[in-house]
């Protein structure tokens, strides 16, 4: 059998090259999600609110996120925006604002189906004890809102995880970039590096995805 | 009337063009159980969902000691506080446990020290019978348990009256019992109740007036259950009482 190529992430750095990569775009999606997570409760709440027009522009902002590839956005933003609007953005910073901006979206439709789905005699129930609509929101409808989200909510974190890998486009040197530049520099010696390297970066986000997909899983089980 | 508490003055109500309520009089003393029965639809759990100010009104008003109880009064909550209501689904909220389904309200809006009201609601329960089950969760109790924490949830408010909305309609035949017997008590230590009920044999025990509704109006009216049970006035009364029994 031939070499698979694992042997060159023992070569010099490579290893710790690889993992500063992967921290990379676990930085972006950790403080993306986080922004995400806050902004998405409003935009859900935004999503049910009353005003047919608030509707609307929530509506329309959905299915901006759903329609337009990522990959359009990080281009939007990176290039587009330092000719039009003269800002010099980091290509972190881009990326963040783009996942954010799509992760707010995702979000808020999640917060949406899980507000929908509280019975309205929870409502109601806490309306009768004289609850005003900000107290039953906060300890009723809310907590229970969360319990039904969380598990949604990790699925949308694993994706975009996983989708961080599209940042490489605007030059953030992330972990399938480093991956890429270490096979590129080793063609000669080590050729097959191709399949041990992209083997070892599909390993490193299963082992991160794998653990908040089980979380997801037990937190489901246990507030079924 | 001194001992009055409850007075409701044409009471209209509509839906969508439809009349659901209409001309509604009716008024409530203290310590009076006053029992609301007729067929499905004709208003008597709207009736009761107008008083807790959940629906809106067309006309007419509802005052609670005097003072006017509307939904979209800005005291709508200090009002409701005042009448406590027990729903057919006994609606626990389910991410917390049976003790703090009870102390949550008086709490956070009566303002109460946490350990005056589970002190309280552990009194309660222990009337109830549910004293060991405190620290559960709803979803591990019957139905006919969660009804009864779901009165004791009502009655940790202090209300003035207790409104019961076909509080045992959702039950097994088994538990229903168990929560009338609840209700029962409350009847002896003198809480004012306006029930909604579909179990006659209940009703004519516990009623010390009894209303039949019928299309959204009071067609009969009763001080004495007894006669009422036997021997309806109008023929509309008659045929609704008729239903229940098999011969």
């Amino acid at each position: 059998m031939q070499s698979l190529g694992i042997d060159v992430l023992l070569k010099g750095s490579n290893f710790l090259r690889l993992l500063t990569g992967l921290w990379t775009a676990v930085r972006i999606s950790l403080i993306s999600v986080a922004i995400s997570i806050a902004l998405g409760i409003l935009a859900g709440m935004l999503m049910t609110s009353k005003s047919t027009l608030v509707k609307v522009l929530m509506r329309v902002y959905l299915e901006i996120v759903r329609i337009m590839p990522q990959m359009v956005l990080l281009f939007i933003v990176y290039f587009g925006t330092t000719r039009v609007f003269g800002l010099n953005l980091e290509a972190e910073t881009a990326a963040i604002i783009v996942f954010t901006f799509w992760g707010t979206a995702e979000m808020g439709d999640l917060v949406r189906g899980a507000l929908i789905s509280i019975p309205r005699i929870q409502y109601e129930s806490a309306a009768a004890l004289g609850m005003s609509e900000t107290a039953a929101f906060r300890y009723v409808i809310l907590p229970q809102t969360v319990r039904r989200l969380i598990p949604l909510s990790i699925n949308l974190i694993t994706r975009m995880i996983k989708t961080t890998s599209l940042v490489m486009m605007i030059g953030i040197v992330e972990v399938l970039k480093v991956g890429q530049q270490i096979i590129e520099a080793n063609r000669k010696t080590s050729p097959n590096a191709a399949f041990g390297v992209f083997a070892v970066v599909f390993l490193m986000y299963f082992l991160i995805c794998w653990p908040v997909s089980r979380l997801a899983a037990r937190l489901e089980k246990r507030w079924a | 009337m001194e001992n009055e508490v409850l007075r409701i003055e044409h009471l209209h109500k509509e839906f969508e063009g439809n009349v659901i309520l209409k001309d509604l009089n009716l008024t409530v003393r203290r310590g009076e159980v006053i029992v609301v029965i007729g067929p499905s639809g004709c208003g008597k759990s709207t009736f009761l969902r107008c008083i807790n100010a959940l629906e809106d009104i067309q006309g007419g008003q509802i005052l609670l000691d005097g003072h006017p109880v509307r939904r979209d009064a800005k005291d709508v909550t200090q009002m409701r506080q005042k009448i406590g209501m027990v729903f057919q689904s006994y609606d626990l909220f389910p991410h917390k446990t049976i003790l703090h389904n009870i102390t949550l309200a008086p709490e956070k809006v009566q303002k109460r020290p946490r350990a005056e009201a589970e002190k309280e609601a552990m009194e309660l329960l222990e009337r109830v019978g549910l004293a060991d089950r405190a620290g559960d969760y709803p979803r591990q109790l019957s139905g006919g348990q969660k009804q009864r924490v779901a009165i004791v949830r009502a009655l940790c408010m202090h209300p003035e009256i207790l409104l019961l909305d076909e509080i045992t309609a959702a039950l097994d035949p088994e538990m229903v019992h168990e929560v009338l017997e609840v209700v029962v008590s409350l009847a002896r230590l003198g809480s004012t109740m306006l029930i909604v009920t579909h179990e006659m044999a209940f009703a004519r025990a516990i009623a010390d007036r009894v209303l039949f509704l019928d299309g959204g109006e009071i067609v009969e009216e009763s001080s004495d259950p007894k006669a009422f049970f036997t021997k309806p006035q109008t023929p509309r009364a008659q045929a609704f009482l008729k239903t229940f029994d098999y011969e």
